[in-house]
């Protein structure tokens, strides 16, 4: 990865499941983009200890945008309007938004889903990685992440401001 | 008792498979079919996926059979497959129990 830590996060603006636009500049005091799918194991695994911290940090202003980058042409279940039947079965705390060029995660160096990146109040990259040790074991409750966030709303650097993604890679157009 | 065959197909792509060898490693051992090989296929293009109905990495076959029955939206395709543990979670691998049922049932089978 070469977007440092510490760095200001490349900035964008992505249509979410009800075409609504969201841009990556907000007043919060803590953004997380969040990298996932529809599709992946891990992506699904980790998404609702992802989607508590959503929850239980929305009173502190921090907000988190969802991001499905995948090509659906060749993965169909990561398309537009399964996005859209996704967020209408499920109760989602985060906007789900699409990056159909793909140029969102290319920006950002985004490698797995999930693949998780905490900006602090000037959009400056604090945490990228994974959103805890293990996706097996929702006891963990996404404790990295929550660390990353704690840190910075508390503006101090975060002790753990990078892990290693795991999941499934990013499915890129030919 | 039968010594079933093992084969599991694989993609690169997913970080998946040593988690499901040693899953599958360990309920081999525990219902003592320790003579079992554990043949290895790997998946490598999109031809290759639609060609053997590969509906995502790891898949196990026992005596030929997926061990996990087909979702109605799975599809052939270079991916890390979903399975549903029997707690409801979600995993990337199948829970060692299905493994450890599918097995028993193949090692039981008389040999014709």
């Amino acid at each position: 990865m070469t977007l440092t830590i510490g760095e200001a996060a490349p900035e964008f603006e992505l249509p979410d499941t009800e075409g609504a636009m969201w841009a990556s500049r907000d007043s919060a005091p803590a953004t997380v983009v969040v990298f996932t799918c529809n599709h992946c194991p891990y992506a699904l695994a980790w998404h609702d200890r992802i989607a508590q911290a959503a929850r239980d940090y929305a009173d502190q202003g921090v907000r988190f945008l969802a991001i499905n980058s995948n090509d659906a042409e060749r993965y169909p279940r990561d398309s537009y309007e399964a996005m859209r039947q996704r967020v209408a079965a499920e109760d989602w705390p985060m906007p789900y938004l699409h990056d159909a060029t793909q140029e969102v995660a290319r920006t950002y160096e985004a490698e797995k889903t999930p693949h998780l990146f905490v900006l602090d109040a000037e959009s400056r990259l604090r945490y990228a990685g994974a959103p805890d040790a293990d996706y097996d074991d929702p006891a963990l409750r996404a404790q990295w992440l929550r660390d990353a966030l704690d840190a910075v709303l508390a503006g101090v650097e975060p002790a753990r401001p990078q892990t290693r993604a795991v999941g499934c890679s990013i499915k890129w157009k030919p | 008792m039968r010594t079933p065959d093992v084969e599991v197909l694989w993609w690169d792509g997913c970080p998946s498979t040593e988690r499901a060898l040693d899953e599958l490693g360990a309920v081999l051992r525990e219902l003592g079919l320790v003579d079992a090989q554990v043949r290895m296929r790997e998946i490598t293009t999109d031809a290759d996926a639609e060609r053997v109905g590969f509906l995502g990495s790891p898949t196990i076959l026992i005596d030929g059979r997926d061990i996990a029955p087909a979702a109605s939206n799975d599809t052939a395709a270079l991916s890390c497959r979903v399975y549903r543990r029997r707690d409801g979670r979600i995993s990337p691998t199948p829970d060692p129990e299905d493994l450890k049922d599918v097995l028993r049932r193949a090692a039981a089978q008389e040999v014709s």
